[in-house]
């Protein structure tokens, strides 16, 4: 019984928000992986895109609940994604148009474009305060809890409850769907090949009749429909704050080298690997060992690895440790 | 010559601008932005010179200017004689274990063929080793913040004068930025970029939480200045004396003897505020002329010339005989121990210690603007980068201000849209600098002042 509870506990405490969490990151280290390997760059907007996304989904969602229309027990703003999705391509697309395509002409160097996505990281994080705010914002409704914690406890009689928010399984849901579509749309589809052929060898893939236009065109479509989906997920789980999101480029990056730059499926993985880790090393297990051990050797200590301070200093710790000894990510990308 | 009018030039309008600023809104604030654009201009020169000078990405800014402040404290802060008592030999000792980690580490690499069996042998002393520290520096820990946890809770430092702490800041940054480039600069640019990025947020959090050592979130206030206080000048003889000379036709015209004191102690007051900033003010432009000097000195030396062949092209440099990984190793050192002077400048000129202000946005994001809008791999460019980008910063409300009211000049007053507009004027600060940043790289790459090419 006792080692049921300490099962439930580590479900409870660690296992079900990694997953979450991780999925979020995941989202996003896919669509900066896809950017570094076919644009060639690293694109410090992330953060900032996926808040802009969050930001029309949210507005969105207020415009749908001031009409009277929601999603029954799911939230409204799943109901607003789709339509944040095409402002947030139109964004992309326009500032391809009006700043990167410039340089991609020129031919200039990665570092010319990273910087050049500052200049764009500026002005999206200036756009999205000046619409939405910089305030918390929470535009969660609709059921709150698929399983509370009593109701888990009654269920089974344990002592620890298991508490699954129904965010969490929405995310979990909607990251599964997206990923799956994603990559067999990279795999199996023509165009989804073409871009794969565009980022190994660019010279060989123009050579074979690839439009580059359009590889970087559904480049930027999709990485304003990951960015949009993850932010919102991000938003509706915890809550929309422009800060923190552009604080989320970081683990989002550390995601994407950790597995592996430029290679997509690496980057998917990458996004678990960093929230469980953060999540593994901050947890304090002094509960789970006073399950698990006889009585006479229980903890007095919490047993906690690093304090919660460190989340952020732990994936990126990994990302230096992976750098150190395997710079190419776990899941083999690009040799950098 | 044309290239010395321009940076003459630009030079003179930049001062301009800052007259105008006293002029129309006030002498103390011209002042207070005459400073932190020469702090600027400090960092933007250590980043130049990673930059420029060598073509390396350094987003770690953050991380050396904090580290800078760290040590302003470490240095100038009276030891805290109680806290050593409770937890100061434990620290110490401390110290000791994380050097014998690190020297049985080196040792072991050094000595061993790379192998499985090593690999985990260095993990196994690693875990060890933090295991030990950690039961021996928690229960210190503790202790030491439980010292009178309002005022002090930490050691303290040294109780020196503050000035000291610039070089001892410079240090810290350079130690720092040995152990980065150790690990880092082997890789591709952008790789760079983000890995830096990513170690400055692992020292501010550092910084941050760690309460023994720098009070974390609950700052460190009331650092000594090394120039007066306006409250020692207000009461000085000399200075009323001198303020009165100043004054002396707006006073003569005041025939009431009340009046005429009363008017003077105001003046007095608002004298000694400037007078303060002055002060500051005088001591970073020596700074700025030493690190000018001693940069120029050094771009035009033979040592100069080979930062910039290896820059342009490392691959020859390479085969010409130089070491490119030892020369990048020097000069990210120097640059980033540059910027840790600024570090410790910015918070002797605070008089206080925030750790939770460092954020990347202001201190690496920024600098960075600064950078490429002054021109990089010319000094002279840094440097008015540096004015430039802090005064738009600061006078950006103001100008955001005045374009709004003018571009919804046919609307209400109550109108919600204008409204909405007045009250988000601090984020139009954002929009000028991403959309200057991006204007700059679009139409004029290489800064205002471009780097000056010597035809031999």
């Amino acid at each position: 019984m006792d080692f049921l509870n300490a099962i439930v506990l580590l479900l409870n405490y660690i296992f079900v928000p990694a997953l979450s969490y991780g999925s979020q990151l995941a989202l996003g280290a896919i669509f900066v992986s896809l950017i570094y390997g076919i644009l060639r760059f690293a694109y410090f907007t992330a953060g900032d895109l996926m808040s802009f996304g969050t930001m029309f989904a949210i507005l969105f969602t207020w415009y749908f609940q001031s009409a009277g229309i929601n999603f029954g027990i799911l939230p409204t703003a799943l109901l607003a994604i789709p339509f944040a999705i095409i402002i947030t391509i139109s964004f992309t697309l326009v500032t391809d148009k009006l700043v990167f395509s410039y340089y991609r002409m020129k031919k200039s160097p990665p570092v010319m474009l990273a910087m050049v996505s500052i200049g764009t990281m500026f002005v999206t994080q200036a756009i999205v305060r000046i619409i939405i705010g910089p305030f918390d914002r929470r535009f969660f409704d609709g059921e709150r809890f698929i399983l509370k914690a009593n109701e888990f406890k009654e269920m089974t009689g344990l002592n620890e409850g298991l508490t699954i928010k129904s965010t969490q399984a929405i995310t979990l849901v909607v990251t599964i769907i997206v990923v799956s579509v994603l990559f067999w749309f990279l795999n199996k589809t023509k165009t989804g090949k073409s871009m794969r052929a565009y980022s190994d060898n660019e010279d060989l893939a123009l050579l074979s009749g690839i439009d580059p236009k359009k590889v970087v065109m559904i480049t930027w479509i999709i990485a304003a429909v990951l960015a949009t989906i993850g932010g919102t997920l991000y938003g509706l789980d915890k809550s929309f704050k422009p800060f923190t999101y552009f604080n989320n480029m970081l683990p989002i990056f550390a995601a994407a080298i950790v597995g592996g730059i430029g290679n997509p499926f690496g980057a998917f993985l990458g996004g678990y690997v960093i929230a469980f880790s953060e999540i593994l090393v901050t947890y304090a297990y002094r509960k789970f060992f006073v399950y698990i051990l006889p009585e006479s050797m229980e903890p007095n200590s919490l047993i906690q690895l690093l304090s919660t301070d460190y989340k952020f200093a732990v994936s990126f710790s990994i990302l230096v440790v992976v750098l150190l000894f395997r710079p190419s990510g776990i899941f083999k990308g690009k040799v950098l | 010559m044309r290239q010395n009018l321009d940076v003459i030039s630009a030079y003179v309008i930049m001062l301009g601008l800052i007259i105008l600023v006293g002029v129309f809104q006030s002498w103390n604030l011209a002042l207070s932005i005459l400073c932190f654009c020469l702090i600027s201009a400090v960092m933007t020169m250590g980043a130049n010179i990673q930059w420029g000078y060598a073509g390396l990405i350094n987003f770690g800014i953050m991380g050396y200017t904090a580290l800078g402040g760290l040590a302003a404290v470490l240095v100038s802060v009276p030891p805290v004689k109680e806290a050593w008592q409770v937890g100061g030999l434990n620290m110490i000792l401390c110290i000791f274990i994380i050097g014998l980690i690190v020297f049985t580490v080196r040792f072991i690499l050094k000595k061993f063929e790379k192998s499985k069996k090593r690999n985990y042998t260095i993990a196994a002393i690693i875990i060890v080793g933090l295991i030990f520290l950690r039961l021996i520096s928690a229960p210190a820990i503790e202790s030491i913040e439980a010292v009178s946890p309002a005022t002090t809770g930490f050691l303290g430092g040294m109780g020196l004068p503050i000035l000291f702490s610039w070089i001892v800041g410079a240090f810290f940054a350079g130690a720092l930025a040995y152990v980065i480039g150790k690990i880092a600069l082997g890789l591709r640019a952008d790789y760079l970029a983000i890995a830096t990025l990513l170690i400055s947020e692992i020292v501010i959090a550092v910084i941050k939480h760690e309460d023994w050592l720098t009070r974390g979130v609950k700052n460190v206030i009331g650092l000594k200045r090394p120039v007066p206080y306006e409250i020692d000048l207000q009461a000085k003889e000399w200075f009323i004396s001198l303020i009165e000379k100043f004054h002396q036709g707006t006073l003569s015209l005041i025939t009431d003897a009340l009046e005429k004191e009363q008017m003077l102690k105001q003046l007095v007051i608002e004298g000694s505020t400037v007078f303060v900033k002055l002060c500051f003010a005088g001591l970073f432009i020596v700074v700025v002329i030493i690190l000018l000097i001693i940069t120029q000195k050094a771009l035009y030396s033979p040592w100069g010339r080979m930062m910039r062949a290896i820059r342009d092209n490392e691959e020859a440099a390479n085969a010409m005989g130089k070491n490119v990984v030892k020369q990048h190793l020097l000069i990210f050192v120097l640059g980033s121990a540059i910027v840790g002077i600024a570090g410790a400048m910015m918070v002797t000129y605070d008089g206080l210690l925030t750790p939770g202000s460092y954020r990347p946005m202001r201190y690496t994001f920024l600098i960075w603007v600064m950078v490429i809008v002054g021109g990089s791999g010319n000094n002279f460019g840094a440097i008015l980068g540096g004015f430039a980008v802090w005064f738009l910063w600061i006078e950006a409300a103001p100008i955001a201000l005045f374009l709004i009211n003018l571009f919804t000049s046919g609307l209400e007053e109550t109108n919600a849209f204008k409204i909405h507009l007045i009250n988000s004027i601090p984020y139009f600060r954002y929009l000028m600098m991403g959309v200057g940043l991006l204007l700059i790289m679009r139409y004029r790459p290489k800064g205002l002042l471009p780097e000056k090419i010597r035809h031999a």
